[in-house]
């Protein structure tokens, strides 16, 4: 892992603005050097196999309080980005009224992981393509652009069939998403230029 | 993280905080900071520098100086040299470093050590009293539940977990909620028979 600059966020318009700098057209937020870290079980996953290469992690947990909650207010369910999956799986609310959710998150990975994972970073987690996580590969359009896909003549099974492009085969591995786009949820969003909101399956 | 290989003590000299020291670069005031300043701040702190980390590990405070990229485990294991936390896969897939921190059990190999400082952090070497083993300790010795051991300190702090979370009332229970601790020695109906008999004697502890 390459040395990092560890800090807290102390409020989210300070984490947005130091996320957002760091990003741009180029270089989009999932490689930017400024990178947040919630549960941080993919987020380090990464950094340790070098595939995600920060320079700063801004811990966003310290935001806990005012992104954590669940609640079901007039028929919606709101969901905090920094809840904790195995929170929202035992949810009596999301239990009795989105059953698709709770067990979508029920059903992945380890009891460890969902105590750690946020449902933000499960949203935004990385494919398991193993030739995207092994840099030893230089030919992965997802981790170098324009430099092709191993996968494609490589060894791949487990890859997708349907979905795919001339440019990459990697499946996409959360449950979650799939639960949000079949409930056709909204995700509203925080960005420098304030808040906004989309169709998740957008 | 296993570039970071820091065998200093808890406390004491060593290489490393010589050279800082000699340096004239003693103190690293980093935490809390506005995250605003991300870039300035980036650029006044080399981050090659060790930072000041304290932890409540088994209800004792532990003030380390270390990287910031060590993990909880590294941290336990290679700073404050509690090794019953394993390392097993170093990325999060076979449970052997299982801890918990603040009631919660959670992987040590992908936490930060530093994101965890205001939280109690419990591992294998604080479940007993004394030489009064924990009755999921003694549930193991009893079933026979591991054979080379590697795994057993995680099953261990996990099954605890699993009964405090109320999911060992039926075996599918067990295995589906024990999932996150890989045995390669293939103990689990052992595993299975220990949390089963545990649980009855665990029922005074509060629940986490």
């Amino acid at each position: 892992m390459r040395p990092i600059t560890y800090q807290r966020a102390t409020d989210a318009p300070s984490a947005v603005q130091a996320l957002a700098a760091a990003a741009s057209a180029n270089n989009p937020l999932i490689d930017a050097a400024v990178q947040p870290l919630a549960g941080g079980t993919t987020l380090l996953d990464l950094m340790k196999l070098d595939v995600m290469r920060p320079s700063v992690l801004v811990d966003i947990n310290p935001l806990s309080d005012a992104w954590s909650a669940v609640t079901l207010d007039g028929g919606n369910l709101k969901l905090g980005v920094l809840a904790r999956m195995s929170d929202v799986a035992a949810n009596p609310d999301v239990q009795r009224n989105y059953l698709v959710i709770a067990e979508s998150l029920k059903l992945a990975a380890s009891p460890q992981l969902r105590n750690m994972a946020s449902l933000g970073g499960n949203v935004l987690q990385r494919t398991r393509c193993t030739y995207f996580r092994d840099v030893s590969y230089d030919n992965c359009n997802k981790r170098n652009p324009g430099s092709g896909c191993a996968a494609m003549n490589g060894f791949n099974r487990t890859h997708a069939v349907l979905g795919t492009s001339e440019q990459c085969i990697a499946t996409y591995p959360g449950d979650f998403a799939q639960a949000l786009i079949a409930r056709d949820a909204t995700v509203e969003i925080t960005g420098k230029s304030g808040v906004r909101s989309m169709r998740f399956a957008e | 993280m296993t570039d970071v290989r820091d065998k200093k003590p808890a406390s004491g000299f060593n290489r490393r905080a010589f050279i800082s020291g000699a340096a004239g670069a003693a103190s690293f005031p980093l935490l809390a900071q506005a995250a605003g300043a991300a870039e300035s701040t980036a650029a006044a702190h080399d981050p090659s520098l060790p930072v000041d980390v304290t932890l409540q590990v088994n209800g004792t405070a532990k003030s380390l100086n270390v990287d910031a990229r060590t993990t909880l485990l590294d941290a336990l294991r290679e700073h404050i040299g509690l090794t019953g936390s394993k390392k097993g896969c170093d990325h999060g897939q076979c449970g052997a470093c299982t801890v918990m921190v603040g009631g919660r059990r959670v992987l040590s190999c992908l936490t930060l050590a530093l994101t965890v400082q205001d939280k109690q952090i419990t591992t294998i070497e604080g479940l007993s009293q004394g030489d009064k083993l924990h009755p999921m300790q003694q549930a193991f010795i009893d079933q026979d539940a591991f054979q080379c051991g590697y795994c057993t300190p995680g099953q261990i702090v996990s099954a605890i977990a699993c009964v405090k979370e109320g999911h060992a009332t039926n075996d599918d229970d067990i295995r589906e909620y024990m999932s996150g601790n890989i045995c390669r020695c293939a103990a689990y109906p052992n595993i299975v028979a220990a949390v089963k008999q545990a649980a009855p004697a665990m029922a005074d502890e509060p629940k986490g």
